[in-house]
């Protein structure tokens, strides 16, 4: 669909990184750009860095919160032209209307703290799903925390 | 588009009879009590239509009527092999001794005469067998295509001179239809009938809609969209199928619903991490914020009489009701118990106002009197939600989703009803799974 997880990102990068064959030094230049983003969005994925996870009813941002946002902000600063949205999700222990409003203060909570660190504000939109797209299905502690989360996602 | 719901030329007379002392009445607000036991034979038939084509018809509205009445869980339909009287028309008297014998305590005899091939006039009796004693009778003529609507407005006025209350048999449910997977459900506008017929989606799915709700006039709908992946109130147009986005506004907009004159939508905005109350003037267009905190103020619903807001707010710490005056002034918090309140509704004879309460790890519909006092649980379960009022204010539906299995297989969501006395819970059938449903006015008081 229209989300393009860093993930997706990486993958297209990886794509045209292998067709740089090509003696076309524009073209070398591009990818090598290409590459370099690629691993660092992929470095956010493996490592968990795309998403920050939020207490029961809550909007603080934890100590690993923080920690995942300084390299989100790191790599938002090495790559000035990129834009991200940030996807504010609750799980599902709560009324709808009320989550989507949790969701809101969720992102926002994120794009507050990568603006403190230097990203510009006109970089970042925020958008809520409430509990509307879980990131994980299950009625437990274990998936409810999964969801209570925060997503950045990579736009070009 | 739409199918015109409103087809059907109407006349509807009726003749009210003189009160007899030991009245034949249901009291609904009390302690439940048995059905009512209610022989309901065919219809006779006459007039411009062959005879097994009319008693079609006759028989439809007959199971129409017993579908409704059954639902309410006030009457009990008797089974017609019992029946010892078969009336051969409408003038036909009640053999009272007959009906007494198979303990039948009220009487519904009806007959549908075809004035042409396409125009029905259905007349209808409704009796007292003990006390021997007509209650009321009706007669309307109506398009043949209408035969379902009248015989929902049937089964309203049997039940409104048993109960002394309007029925709500002749009322529509706009809702969210649920298919796809757990992770990304689709969901589509859809509306139907109260009793599911009718059935019909009004959105394709490509877009996540939420929590419908109706005008009082029933010609629109307001809904919240990610359209274009800006979550949006909106405004759905019935009869044209257009839809329009409300107001112009920074941040996302849900929770809508409309003043019960028509004339404003109230609903939230989250900006910047902070969700405040706002209202549209429809027909200026002119918006107007009536909560300013940093807390999230959302579910707002308008009392019947338009001049206080019920909605909540996490402004305490955690999500509990408060009452305000409709320009936003007077705030006051009336829910003091255990727990979170949310979706707080105002019934449309003002007496209760409905909510969503979490505790303990369960969620439940309650109500309580509008000052907070009262509170009475009345459903229970993992994940039960949105409460919405039958336009008598005597039955609340809601959505309840099961939980999902051990294999990460979503549970089931559906739509119930329940009494407000916490009575007669039932299902409704829906095409797939059915959330954040709501009830229309009553058609024909409109």
């Amino acid at each position: 669909m229209k989300k393009r997880l860093f993930a997706v990102l990486a993958a297209v990068a990886l794509i045209s990184g292998c067709a740089s064959t090509t003696p076309a030094e524009e073209e070398d230049e591009a990818s090598a750009a290409a590459q370099q983003a690629a691993e660092q969005s992929e470095a956010f994925v493996q490592n968990a860095k795309d998403r920050v996870f939020f207490g029961f009813d809550k909007s603080n941002l934890s100590a690993d919160a923080v920690r995942v946002l300084k390299v989100q902000a790191e790599y938002l600063k090495a790559n000035p032209t990129k834009k991200i949205v940030i996807e504010g999700h609750t799980d599902d222990r709560g009324t709808r209307e009320y989550n989507l409003a949790l969701g809101e203060r969720r992102a926002v909570a994120v794009k507050n703290y990568l603006i403190s660190r230097g990203v510009d504000a006109d970089r970042i939109r925020v958008i809520s799903y409430g509990k509307e797209r879980p990131a994980v299905v299950g009625a437990n502690e274990a998936a409810w925390s999964q969801n209570r989360r925060a997503v950045t996602l990579v736009k070009d | 588009m739409i199918k015109k719901i409103f087809l059907v030329t109407l006349l509807f007379s009726l003749f009210l009879t003189g009160f007899a002392k030991a009245e034949l009445s249901i009291d609904i607000t009390g302690a439940r009590s048995e059905p009512m036991a209610v022989g309901l034979p065919e219809f006779s038939v006459s007039g411009q239509m062959a005879k097994e084509d009319a008693q079609e018809t006759a028989q439809k509205i007959v199971q129409v009527i017993e579908s409704d009445l059954t639902s309410s869980g006030l009457f009990k339909i008797l089974d017609s092999l019992a029946y010892l009287q078969s009336f051969k028309g409408i003038e036909d008297a009640p053999a009272f001794v007959d009906w007494q014998a198979i303990s039948a305590e009220a009487l519904i005899q009806g007959h549908v005469d075809y004035l042409s091939k396409k125009q029905i006039r259905i007349s209808v009796r409704l009796w007292d067998v003990y006390a021997a004693q007509e209650l009321y009778s009706a007669t309307m003529e109506v398009d043949e295509k209408g035969w379902r609507r009248a015989a929902h407005m049937i089964a309203d006025a049997v039940y409104k001179r048993i109960t002394g209350e309007d029925g709500y048999f002749d009322t529509r449910i706009v809702y969210i239809a649920e298919t796809g997977p757990a992770l990304n459900r689709i969901k589509r506008l859809a509306i139907m009938d109260q009793d599911g017929e009718n059935h019909q989606f009004l959105t394709d799915g490509l877009n996540l809609v939420l929590t419908p709700r109706f005008s009082p006039n029933m010609q629109q709908i307001t809904y919240m969209s990610y359209y274009k992946d800006t979550p949006r109130v909106y405004l759905f147009d019935i009869e044209s199928g257009r839809q329009q986005v409300v107001g112009d506004f920074p941040g996302m907009t849900f929770a809508p619903r409309f003043s019960p004159d028509g004339h404003k939508l109230i609903m939230s905005m989250a900006d910047n991490g902070k969700t405040d109350i706002f209202e549209m003037n429809l027909d200026t267009r002119v918006i107007r914020q009536l909560t300013r905190s940093s807390a999230i103020d959302t579910s707002p619903s308008y009392s019947p009489d338009g001049k206080q807001i019920v909605f909540n707010s996490d402004r305490s710490g955690a999500q509990q009701l408060y009452v305000m005056d409709a320009n936003g002034k007077n705030v006051k918090r009336i829910s003091f118990g255990n727990g979170r309140y949310a979706t707080p509704v105002w019934s449309p004879r003002g007496d209760y106002i409905a909510f969503t309460k979490m505790a303990g790890g369960r969620f439940y519909i309650g109500v309580m009197f509008p000052d907070g006092r009262g509170e009475r649980l009345i459903a229970e379960g993992y994940l039960v939600e949105a409460p919405t009022w039958s336009p008598n204010g005597r039955i609340l539906m809601y959505f309840r989703q099961d939980p999902p299995n051990r294999d990460g297989i979503p549970g089931a969501t559906k739509i119930y009803a329940v009494d407000i006395t916490g009575y007669n819970e039932r299902r409704l059938i829906t095409p797939v799974d059915a959330s954040d449903p709501a009830w229309s006015p009553l058609l024909s008081n409109r």
